[in-house]
């Protein structure tokens, strides 16, 4: 059966069609939805894991237990989870253990474009690659053999483009019917890695090693397309799919798997053609493998290793390097000075009201000129975190100075308070962020006698990868209640005294607590509750705009609200966005008493 | 029918997803190749987002080159003249005649462009433009989220696909509840696209 399916479904239905029992996995872009998907068949176990970390232990339990599980995540929940992953890799599993990690290449939703092929080398394990939906499917058959066959846990590399396109796939299997049951087999040598229980795995993982690349020479995924002769493209994952169609007439070797390479096949292969080049995206991590092999390739003189390819780009790098004719048709010019459309927080946003109130007790309006510069500092320093809220970095909320990873702003206040910077330092942080990596910033800051100020955001939700729960939710990954992790009884058992929980979008009571809080010289946590817009089933009352009392003061347009718009000299609200009596942030902020129910105003006076 | 590559665009939470998701299984439904890929960016809602489908015999690249897109579906108009130079000489843009301001020209630091210049901009690549009133049609069928099967059926209304085959796709993605104001609405839009003012 033909099927349209994502990169990320394709691997979710893969894995459970290859008898997976247990799926963990920390919401990430572009990975999110292997877990969505893989929790939505009924015979199997998945979980929305506190943090990536958490998630490859769950995994690698599992493992131990006989059974065949998978983890995924994104490129940087790999850094959080690099400790039990390296972990993995001495002591093997007994039932298969595959990892997916989605890379990002052009930074589309990461902090950064780190290149996941790297761990693939250090930790000594298999990567596998598809370049498309099918092969997300197919790959998933076999991963789960090699990773039991070599007692490895098995790396799959996928990207934004692999994951987040729909292709079509031929649906050819179903569950495996056999599914083993768990059982722990006692064994200290292989699973309690004191030192010298690892000195005794450490050969086998060289040898190990040696088996995998014996294998890889002869695996069905690693492919010589024969094309003509003058041209041989060495390629993997997307970046083969633009390849291929930019240079129709070359011939290919299309690499499944890139971790550890079949150094013949790479060699016969060069010796097929003329001129090897290697298109890959992010870093030289094929080119330099084959430089050391001594094989003669070029690559990333003209394929750029910074950012996202696209057929454009991979075919302008064939002009540079002359593989193509130079173009006939011009392109078209790029539209000149239309105003951007970046992502903004929502209507309604729980978040817009405590940032409006940050903004303007810090007066950071004055701070930051137009590029976020200032040589000045502010009354407040706010460390940020990883989620929606980031966005309040821009205009006109203006109110975030760093964001690192998930977690760092804690630590980060921690570290500005005790080098001595001169402002008081406000960390500000979401529920979901908070629970993956922020407690332990606040035991820190409990032990250590920090004097900051802890807003944690929470929104019932982890909003920005597109709404999964989390401990705080009480919900799990399958829909069904659980207990929920109370975060003031968190903090409080913790042992911060000082603990506030507040209405976000009660806007007094957010100055009052938000001001007290920084006036207390001791650690304070502030709780601003409010449910994410996006997930408000029913809207009611919007909002409008009485034109006979507005006096175009524009205070309003301040919070960043997209539902308040303003075109040709004029503040209106967009009833179709608005948030209406969930929110009324606006109408509370108005000095002239001009926003109120449109019920009230009516549409003639507000538009 | 030879390759299509059609451009999808507009704002966050307008349904372009959806819409191109469908697309992509009509497509597929009736025999083509078809890759399908949104670019989203970090937000929910409110941002630029882009939909790029491809059908053809055989679909290499899931993103489609500058300059090769036939159709460029846009459901707002400012996003329309950005992606505008995706379109290849002699192609085909269905507009729908709605302005949604960005932050930027809200507070006053950029301009939203006159329809004249979106217009300009466009023909600059587009050999026929076809302004649709969706936004107001879907105001008209009861809920604003129908914009999205509207400007599906203004697309079915350049493909050799059978309308069969769409409504079929559609069903299956809708639940029952909203199913019958929606299939109203791709009527809508091929209708709209047979009386569309042309430019």
């Amino acid at each position: 059966m033909k099927k349209l399916l994502s990169g990320n479904e394709a691997f979710a239905l893969g894995a459970y069609h290859a008898g997976v029992m247990v799926a963990s996995a920390y919401p990430g872009t572009p990975s999110t939805e292997i877990l969505e998907s893989i929790a939505r068949f009924d015979d199997i176990y998945a979980e929305w894991s506190t943090n990536e970390k958490v998630a490859m232990e769950l995994g690698l339990g599992a493992a131990y237990a006989g059974v065949r599980a998978l983890v995924s995540m994104k490129q940087v929940g790999l850094n959080v989870a690099s400790d039990p992953f390296m972990a993995a890799s001495i002591t093997g599993i007994n039932g298969g253990l595959v990892v997916i990690v989605a890379d990002d290449p052009g930074a589309h939703s990461t902090q950064n474009e780190q290149d996941t092929r790297h761990y693939a080398k250090l930790a000594k394990v298999p990567m596998l690659e598809p370049s498309d939906s099918q092969e997300a499917y197919d790959l998933m058959a076999i991963v789960f053999e090699i990773s039991e066959e070599f007692d490895t846990p098995v790396l799959v590399r996928s990207s934004t483009r692999i994951s987040h396109s729909k292709s079509v796939v031929e649906v050819n299997r179903s569950r495996a019917a056999t599914t083993k049951q768990a059982s722990f087999r006692h064994d200290v040598e292989k699973y309690v890695m004191l030192p010298v229980h690892a000195r005794l795995r450490r050969p086998l993982i060289e040898e190990r090693l040696v088996k995998l690349t014996a294998y890889a020479e002869t695996f069905a995924y690693n492919q010589i397309i024969k094309g003509e002769r003058h041209l041989g493209v060495v390629s993997s994952g997307v970046a083969y799919q633009y390849a291929r169609e930019v240079f129709p007439e070359a011939s290919f070797l299309k690499l499944g798997m890139t971790y550890p390479l079949p150094q013949n096949l790479l060699h016969q292969f060069a010796a097929q053609v003329d001129r090897v080049i290697v298109v890959e995206e992010l870093d030289p991590f094929l080119q330099e493998s084959m430089l050391a092999m001594g094989i003669k390739v070029s690559g990333k003189e003209f394929i750029p290793r910074i950012g996202e390819l696209n057929p454009g780009i991979v075919e302008e790098a064939g002009y540079r390097a002359g593989l193509l004719a130079a173009p006939l048709r011009k392109k078209a010019d790029l539209p000149q000075g239309l105003p951007g459309r970046p992502p903004v927080l929502c209507a309604g946003c729980p978040h817009a009201g405590i940032f409006f109130v940050l903004n303007t007790m810090g007066q950071r309006s004055k701070l930051l000129d137009a590029r976020g510069k200032s040589e000045k500092e502010g009354k407040l320093i706010i460390t940020g975190d990883i989620g929606c809220y980031t966005l309040a970095t821009y205009p006109p909320l203006r109110a975030m100075d760093t964001t690192a990873c998930m977690g760092a702003g804690i630590g980060q206040a921690l570290g500005m308070e005790k080098a001595g910077v001169g402002s008081k330092v406000v960390a500000v942080i979401g529920d979901s962020t908070f629970l993956h990596s922020g407690i332990t910033g606040v035991v820190d800051a409990v032990y250590n006698q920090a004097q900051v100020t802890i807003i944690i955001l929470d929104n019932g939700t982890t909003a920005m990868t597109g709404h999964q729960d989390h401990p705080g939710t009480g919900i799990s990954a399958r829909g069904k209640k659980t207990k929920a992790v109370e975060l003031e009884r968190l903090v409080r058992g913790i042992g911060v005294e000082d603990v506030k929980v507040v209405d976000a979008f009660d806007m007094k009571a957010l100055r009052a607590a938000v001001r007290s809080s920084i006036d207390n010289p001791e650690l304070s946590v502030v709780i601003v509750r409010g449910a994410c817009s996006v997930r408000l089933r029913k809207r009611s009352g919007p909002r409008a705009v009485d034109m006979d009392k507005c006096d175009d003061c524009e205070t309003c347009l301040k919070l960043g609200c997209p539902a308040i718009q303003k075109l040709d000299e004029q503040v209106y609200i967009d009833v179709t966005m608005c948030a209406g009596d969930a929110c009324t942030v606006c109408e509370q902020l108005c000095p002239k008493k001009a926003i109120g129910p449109l019920t009230a105003i009516g549409a003639e006076e507000s538009r | 029918m030879k390759k299509r590559d059609l451009l999808m665009v507009g704002v966050g939470g307008q349904g372009i997803v959806l819409a191109s998701d469908i697309l992509g299984e009509v497509a597929l439904a009736a025999g083509y190749d078809v890759k399908k890929t949104d670019t989203l960016g970090m937000a929910q809602r409110g941002g630029s987002v882009l939909s790029h489908v491809r059908i053809a015999d055989k679909v290499w690249s899931p993103l489609i080159k500058e300059g090769d897109v036939d159709v460029l579906v846009a459901f707002e108009k400012l996003e329309a003249a950005r992606w505008s130079y995706y379109l290849h000489a002699g192609g085909v843009a269905i507009v729908n005649n709605q302005s949604t301001p960005p932050l930027s020209v809200s507070l006053g630091t950029h301009r939203y462009p006159g329809d004249k210049e979106i217009e300009g901009t466009l023909r600059q690549r587009a050999d026929r433009i076809y302004f649709v009133d969706g936004t107001d049609k879907a105001k008209e069928l009861g809920d604003i989220r129908t914009l999205n099967m509207i400007m599906l059926g203004c697309v079915s209304f350049l493909l050799p696909i059978d309308a069969d085959i769409w409504k079929d796709c559609i069903s299956q993605r809708l639940s029952r509840k909203i199913l019958k104001m929606n299939m109203a609405a791709f009527d809508k839009g091929r209708e709209e696209m047979s009386s569309a003012n042309l430019r």
